[in-house]
């Protein structure tokens, strides 16, 4: 007999659109036991090699139908130290749901049927948060002679001095915010990624000897240079892709209109939807437009709304994407939520133009409408603006959620240190080792922008280099 | 960390005050130079505000900022007292002054401007530029830090608008007259925003060229969030890590006027509910 997916248990969209609690309920163990049991444990499991940092997904998911929870968390553990985390915002149906035997062939994301092995590591991570086992692995050989500096405190910063510290390594993660977690913190908000996982992570850490030190901006208050004079044997730099594109058309520094960056930030890590209790201010329109279509879109605009609910205004969001639903880079889970809740969604549509009123403030946005041309270098249908298509949609707040470069002040401030032609830093990507002696480089700040997985398993491979040439000084 | 030594009360009177701290901040101090500034949080639940870093002592390891109390924040911040410590603070941020050497400099500063005037008087003075300074306020309770700025300039005017110290005008009045002998000379301003952008406007009709330290609404103050942009020569420009300093005959002026507004409302608000 057919055995169906087991569902996560959601709030329902009118309920959870009033706040900024989790949507997401987590599988009961009954329910873990349920959807783990649906996995064929395939001989040659392909859902492994779908994973970027190679969890054993098989064999985790096995420990779970075996009841062997501690167990299951610990092959986790083997390759990601964040379960917790990675299970919430992981983009599994590209990833290792997209591999799963139970997808259809050439599906474009993942069958519905497909193991929700997300909602599973979720679970596993879960479960020993709350009964949190000793994580320090055996080494062979102490480290903690060796300190090493890990610039940054997002997904990248955090996996790498998570695997240095378990291998005895006495590691210093320096932050430049008030509050460790970088985009875990200021951008992913707390409805998909609750704050209270984050710090767990983080105290866990703490718990391995990590020093975190905030409102240090290397490159600024400190220099790698002076890394190295204080005695830190190797240097990681984990500062994500930290800088806001913006459209580069007419109007865009209008009063209310906003990089997703700042919207979410003053949020996310101020709390101004709590505003006037936490003192950061953040406006909220009538009309709101987000414009992009990935993950950053899908949280704008859910915080969006969420502020119109809070502040006693009718949801009124749209989101502005110049390709379709099927090309969104986003999450098929959050275009779903964000549907459910309320957001709206203008495709094939290009702005041109803000237009704001005589004090300043955003009043209308004029697009083009566009059509779906060639595929581009990535395979996704290229946008074309039909000529003659003008339109303009009234709104009196836009957010402008199109991506990210990488932050420079470092860059600027470290001679000799590499970048290409995008500005990211250049690093040998089988070591993550970059132009400098001793100086290591993963996550965003070396690729764009990619996944939380994805920095975590260059910080893994970092970590691995920094390790092995540890282990060969005296 | 981040305790404060010192606190004192520049300018009161005039219905607001500026207010001297010094504050502990070893790293900071060690590496900050002239034009740069910090971000500071007051409480945990504090905004992120820009202060330009007035002055600062790698022995005692403390920086020196002043500010007036304008808005909540630097009033939240005003009620501190020695001893107490600032909940966060991060810097230096931004782009330190360009300061060549054996040249001259007019520096025109306003009201609280002045103390953001201070370091860079000093860094130009230090590389042996002629220094003159062209300080104004509204009235003379406003003026600060005049006596080191006397000490630091060659040549120094007072205006005031109601005329109770220097003379009866505004700075611009005797910058037009400084340019009129000699409109080579390059001008530094830093102050409220209307009188930057006379100062500017004086300047382009002389020829002359001019630098201007901007304060802009900021968030993170790292690159991040692109709140502080301004249009500079057609292109945005972040003031926290491309700035604080500009080419003053570049800025969309009216653009940045309307941005510092965005918050007004919501500033008005939170100071009435806190009665600060």
């Amino acid at each position: 007999m057919k055995k169906w997916p087991v569902k996560m248990n959601e709030r329902s969209p009118e309920d959870r659109a009033g706040d900024f609690k989790e949507v997401v309920a987590g599988y009961t163990p009954e329910e873990a036991l349920l959807e783990a049991s649906r996995c064929l444990q395939c001989r040659d499991a392909r859902c492994v090699a779908g994973c970027p940092v190679g969890i054993n997904i098989r064999d985790f998911i096995g420990a779970i139908v075996r009841k062997d929870f501690a167990q299951a968390c610990a092959i986790i553990w083997e390759k990601n130290n964040f379960p917790s985390i990675c299970g919430r915002v992981c983009p599994a149906e590209n990833q290792c749901r997209k591999a799963c035997v139970l997808t259809k062939k050439g599906a474009a994301f993942a069958s519905l049927e497909a193991i929700n092995i997300n909602f599973l590591e979720r679970f596993a991570g879960d479960r020993a948060l709350s009964s949190r086992p000793s994580r320090v692995s055996v080494s062979d050989e102490d480290l903690s002679r060796f300190r090493v500096a890990v610039v940054g405190s997002g997904p990248a910063g955090l996996c790498c001095a998570g695997e240095l510290a378990r291998r005895g390594v006495r590691v210093v993660v320096f932050e430049g915010l008030h509050k460790p977690g970088g985009v875990l913190r200021y951008g992913i908000p707390s409805f998909r990624l609750p704050q209270d996982v984050v710090d767990r992570e983080i105290s866990a850490l703490e718990d391995l000897g990590v020093v975190f030190r905030l409102n240090t901006l290397v490159g600024k208050t400190l220099t790698i240079e002076d890394l190295f004079r204080d005695g830190f044997s190797s240097v990681f730099l984990g500062l994500g892709a930290g800088t806001p594109s913006f459209l580069g058309i007419p109007g865009e520094s209008l009063g209310n209109v906003y990089s997703a960056n700042e919207f979410l930030t003053r949020v996310n890590l101020m709390g101004a939807h709590l505003f006037p209790e936490y003192h950061t201010p953040v406006n909220v329109g009538r009309r709101i437009v987000v414009i992009g279509g990935g993950n950053t879109a899908m949280d704008a605009a859910r915080v969006a709304l969420r502020l119109q609910r809070g502040n006693g205004i009718s949801v009124d969001v749209t989101v502005l994407y110049r390709r379709t639903m099927e090309e969104m880079p986003a999450r098929r889970l959050e275009i779903e939520h964000a549907r459910q809740e309320g957001v709206r969604f203008e495709f094939l549509t290009s702005p041109t133009r803000f237009l704001g009123g005589t004090d300043g403030s955003l009043q209308s946005l004029e697009c083009l409408r566009c059509r779906l041309g060639e595929p581009d270098a990535r395979g996704r249908r290229r946008p074309q603006e039909i000529p003659g298509s003008v339109f303009v949609l009234d709104f009196d707040q836009a957010i402008v959620a199109i991506g990210l470069t990488a932050n420079q002040v470092l860059v600027r401030a470290t001679p000799g240190l590499e970048v290409n032609s995008n500005l990211d830093i250049t690093v040998d990507p089988h070591t993550m080792r970059t132009s400098l002696q001793g100086v290591y480089a993963g996550g965003d700040v070396v690729g764009g922008e990619g996944t939380v997985i994805e920095a975590m398993g260059m910080a893994k491979k970092a970590a691995g280099s920094i390790l092995k040439c540890l282990e060969s000084l005296p | 960390m981040f305790r404060i030594i010192a606190k004192d009360v520049l300018s009161q009177g005039a219905g607001t005050r500026i207010i001297r701290i010094r504050v502990s901040a070893p790293a900071v101090a060690l590496k900050a130079q002239a034009g740069e500034f910090v971000l500071v949080m007051v409480t945990g639940k504090g905004e992120r505000i820009p202060l330009t870093i007035a002055d600062r002592d790698v022995q005692e390891g403390s920086i020196t900022l002043v500010f007036q109390e304008a808005g909540f924040s630097t009033r939240l911040l005003g009620q501190l007292a020695e001893g107490e410590t600032l909940y966060a603070l991060t810097g230096p941020l931004g782009q330190a002054t360009h300061v060549p050497a054996n040249g001259k400099i007019v520096l025109v500063g306003g009201g609280v401007g002045i103390a953001e005037l201070y370091p860079v008087a000093r860094a130009f003075r230090e590389k042996n530029n002629r220094v003159m300074a062209v300080l104004g306020a509204r009235t003379k309770d406003l003026l600060v830090l005049v006596d080191d700025m006397r000490r630091v300039a060659h040549d120094f005017h007072i205006v005031t608008d109601d005329g109770s110290c220097g003379r009866q005008g505004v700075v611009t009045d005797v910058l037009r007259e400084i340019l009129l002998s000699d409109p080579s000379f390059p001008v530094y301003t830093v102050g409220p925003l209307p009188m930057m952008k006379a100062v500017a406007q004086v300047a382009r009709q002389a020829g002359a060229p001019a630098v201007v330290s901007l304060n802009s609404l900021m968030v993170d103050g790292t690159g991040m969030c692109g709140g502080c942009r301004v249009t500079v020569g057609g292109q945005i420009r972040f003031v926290c890590v491309d700035g604080p300093e500009f080419d003053a005959h570049q800025i969309d002026w009216e653009e940045l006027a309307k941005r510092n507004k965005v918050y007004k409302e919501k500033e008005a608000h939170i100071c009435r509910l806190d009665s600060l």
